[in-house]
């Protein structure tokens, strides 16, 4: 039966109708997408900021300067900004990833004056107060003690130093225990000064206002904002690629479960057969319980409680990876069932009915995402970091759709080279 | 955000909830079993979460398989978990899509197959996945900590089993337990979204009436005696890092006075989040916060109280400073609570909390899964009721009851002190 209990079907995906987009003078880009019906505004924004730019000497600097940039400004102190934020049940905080610095917060809507003020005065004049750092640094330590320790941890930070040999990429972003105990408080600073500015800010605000009145908000609090000689991010040398297939293990005693990772270069994201693997990845290890690979996995063999296939695609280059929890003992067991998987996929391909299936599930899926206020501000940044287009969840529909079962069966092939794979695991 | 919901109870006790929301086309389906780790007992451990499994692995008219890609294929996000009171499923579609989560939640209700060999490979899956959460120290401790607080009341196991009884528990065991708590008059179905209230309740009647009541269900009825004295605990593990959890024995979230507990949590360790999708906030300006993460006490500090039928415990987790031991960390924190205990707290205190409150729910209600969420989970422990009030009960709150509290339930004799220390001697 398929009566019609929805009442409303109304057009809800965002496009150029009801995104604003405006660049201040100053360089920022901000879009705004009005959502009346919760008192509640979600903001989320990024700058070229990234672990890009530290030393060998000094990884984690990137990721220290984020968490470091609420610790103390000019005018605050760290008790004092996170005073006035929880006062109001208000959120902000700063992340830190290979190219940008991010950031995201929230609040009801009465209280984004607020935001706009803490976001502007970390962004801009931090002080990194040595005390504070070093509370700071402790507790960076201890989270690398905990890294340590974690399979999962292990076998991803494993798979990239596999992946990208003596490539910039291949550095863990928060560091080791001797580069976190190198950085200095001048280094902070000077990192601070060097790469943070409004060039190339992106900010997306979703909520209870109006774009007027975003726009008006902003560029009070961020439209004075002027930096000369912003660094622009170093060239980078060209991805080695993986001719033969490469191991590593990593023993960590006293644990029940090993985690593994196996994977491969993927596509970019504004690759054009980025769709292609996107839809091949779903197949193998993303569709219903966990596709093609949880099926063997965990459904038939029982061997994991997760076993997944992911594909991640930034600007500059991407990663596709199977990861799975196993015991101990079936560690071999699980990574030949899944380059069985791999090999079968680069060989037959995937079915009419398999590629049917993830398409729908791609569209189908669509309005889930833009549920909150959240969801729909990372959209938004999305459509800005790669230039998709403002009208690109409209279009969406019609791009899935039209990847063919060539298209994905050769993108398996170009990416998946089930001889070259990178295998690496962690456990006892 | 309006409150406004439609409350039906089946010919067959099955209580349905259903809440108009038109502002995306989503629907969000839950149905939830009043049975949790709590109705297991000693040999049947974990049985409660693996018959959640099994209710993935098929029924005739949907086997195994195809299920999950009917979901998938419309879009949906669907998932289930089990908890110490309760089991729940849900299914978040597109509108238009609503019918099949509602057909699949009606047909798994009683005619899940739990077929032998589907048995057979979810016991080595769930093994692995109790493996995974033996790989965190804080699931060790957290262990033995439950372990030691209830001796007598079913709570004093884990939601995944004890390692013992996932070898050895049957199917028989699993389709018994099945039968006894699948049954309407022990579930609540909880709808939001984009829908008809009257189109949705015909539907259901035609759907999930055809299942016929389940005789009244015995509920073990074991009390926790009154603990004589603080109880201490220490394990050992592998790692660097040093953990200290304090748990307080508190009541139940239908108590009266978990209003002034939940203001109280507010204070010492930042506003919890009850979302189950919708985020909180962070904790930099607690008591606790300044007093132990500020002053190098501890590195991370954390707590709040699971919201139960029966009493539970209030926890205090805290990863210990490196350059501290676990006492220095504890002393620190007794300060804390005896400082809330002696010296009256300020009206304004208790007015952020309330601001705080009130964001969190902010946040949740842009959710229309969450919204259906609440619908049903306030159901368990108390009524819908409890969740629409919430606030109102907060801004009641004085700084003496805040103190009553405070010296009613923060008493050591109250207490379980657990310590996780790295295995000396270990690379």
């Amino acid at each position: 039966m398929a009566k019609p209990i929805s009442k409303t079907s109304k057009k809800s995906l965002p496009g150029p109708e009801d995104i604003f987009r405006a660049t201040l003078p100053n360089g920022i880009t901000l879009l705004v997408r009005s959502n009346f019906n919760s008192p509640s505004v979600s903001m989320s924004g990024y700058l070229p900021a990234g672990s890009i730019f530290e030393s060998a000497e000094k990884l984690g600097l990137a990721d220290f300067v984020s968490s470091a940039l609420m610790r103390g400004t000019q005018t605050q102190t760290f008790d004092s900004i996170y005073n006035k934020l929880e006062s109001v049940g208000a959120g902000l905080g700063f992340d830190s990833s290979v190219h940008t610095a991010s950031f995201g917060g929230r609040s009801l809507v009465e209280d984004l004056p607020l935001l706009l003020q803490l976001l502007s005065e970390s962004l801009r004049e931090p002080t990194f107060p040595k005390k504070e750092i070093e509370k700071l640094r402790a507790q960076l330590l201890t989270g690398l003690n905990i890294r340590a320790q974690d399979t999962a941890d292990m076998a991803a930070l494993n798979f990239d130093k596999l992946l990208y040999g003596d490539h910039p990429y291949s550095r863990p972003s928060d560091g080791y225990a001797e580069t976190i105990q190198a950085i200095t408080q001048a280094d902070l600073r000077e990192f601070h000064r060097r790469h943070f500015g409004p060039q190339g800010l992106v900010l997306a605000i979703v909520g209870a206002i109006t774009p007027k009145k975003a726009f008006d908000a902003v560029s009070r609090f961020l439209g004075g904002w002027q930096v000369t000689g912003q660094k622009e991010a170093p060239a980078l040398p060209p991805l080695k690629p993986i001719l033969k297939t490469v191991k590593r293990h990593q023993a960590i005693a006293d644990k029940s479960q090993s985690d593994l990772v196996i994977g491969v270069f993927g596509p970019r994201r504004k690759d054009p057969d980025f769709f292609a693997a996107s839809l091949a990845n779903s197949v193998l290890g993303q569709f219903g319980m966990m596709g093609r690979i949880g099926e063997v996995v965990r459904e038939k063999s029982g061997l994991a409680y997760y076993a997944y296939s992911s594909l991640s695609s930034g600007a500059y280059s991407g990663s596709w990876e199977v990861s799975a929890g196993v015991n101990p003992k079936n560690l071999q067991k699980a990574l030949d069932l899944i380059v069985k998987e791999l090999k079968r996929l680069t060989k037959d391909g995937v079915t009419k009915e398999e590629l049917a299936d993830s398409q729908a599930n791609y569209v189908g899926r669509l309005p889930l995402a833009f549920e909150s206020n959240g969801g729909v501000a990372g959209s938004l940044i999305n459509i800005e970091k790669y230039k998709l287009g403002l009208d690109f969840y409209q279009r969406y529909e019609g791009i899935v759709n039209g990847v063919t079962r060539a298209e994905v069966v050769e993108a398996a092939r170009k990416y998946l080279n089930p001889n070259a794979l990178v295998i690496s695991t962690a456990g006892p | 955000m309006t409150n406004k919901i439609t409350q039906v109870i089946l010919k067959n006790g099955l209580k349905v909830m259903l809440k108009e929301i038109h502002t995306a086309p989503i629907i969000s389906s839950w149905v939830w079993y009043r049975v949790g780790s709590k109705d297991e007992v000693t040999g049947k451990t974990g049985i409660s979460h693996w018959v959640e499994h099994m209710q993935f692995k098929g029924t005739k008219k949907f086997p195994n398989g195809v299920l999950d890609k009917a979901i998938s294929r419309e879009g949906g996000s669907w998932n289930a978990f089990t908890y110490l009171d309760w089991t729940t499923y849900f299914e978040t579609m597109p509108a238009a899509k609503i019918d099949l989560a509602l057909r699949l939640e009606a047909d798994r209700m009683q005619n899940s197959l739990f077929k032998e060999e589907e048995v057979a490979s979810e016991r080595t899956v769930i093994i692995s996945e109790r493996e995974g959460q033996e790989n965190e120290p804080l699931f060790h401790l957290g262990e033995a900590m439950q372990q030691a607080t209830f001796r007598v009341h079913p709570y004093h196991h884990e939601v995944i089993g004890d390692m013992a009884d996932l070898h050895t528990l049957t199917r028989a065991d699993l389709y018994q337990h099945y039968r006894t708590y699948y049954v309407p008059n022990n579930a609540v179905m909880a709808i939001a979204g984009d829908f008809e209230t009257k189109a949705m309740l015909k539907r259901i009647k035609e759907l999930f009436e055809k299942n016929p009541a389940g005789k009244p269900i015995q509920r073990l009825k074991r009390s926790e005696p009154e603990q004589k004295g603080e109880l201490k605990l220490e394990i050992e593990g592998p790692g660097e890092t040093t953990y200290l959890q304090v748990s307080y024995r508190f009541p139940n979230a239908a108590h009266p006075d978990f209003f002034a507990l939940a203001v109280l949590d507010s204070l010492l360790s930042g506003a919890s989040n009850l979302n189950m999708f919708g985020g909180g906030i962070s904790h930099k300006t607690s008591r606790l916060y300044r007093a132990l993460v500020d002053r190098e006490f501890a590195v991370g500090a954390s707590g709040g109280a699971a919201v139960t039928i029966d009493p539970f415990v209030y926890s205090f987790n805290l990863t210990v400073h490196p350059k501290r031991t676990p006492a220095e960390t504890l002393a620190a924190l007794d300060e804390q609570i005896k400082l809330i205990q002696e010296k009256l707290v300020a009206k304004d205190e208790i007015t952020r909390a309330i601001k705080q409150a009130r964001a969190i729910f902010a946040y949740g209600s842009e959710n229309i899964t969450n919204q259906a969420f609440w619908l049903g989970f306030a159901e368990m422990f108390a009524t819908y009721e409890w969740f629409t009030t919430y606030l109102a009960k907060l801004s009641r709150i004085t700084p003496q009851d805040v103190q009553r509290v405070a010296r009613q339930y923060f008493q050591s004799k109250n207490r379980i002190v657990g310590v996780y220390l790295p295995k000396k001697g270990d690379a």
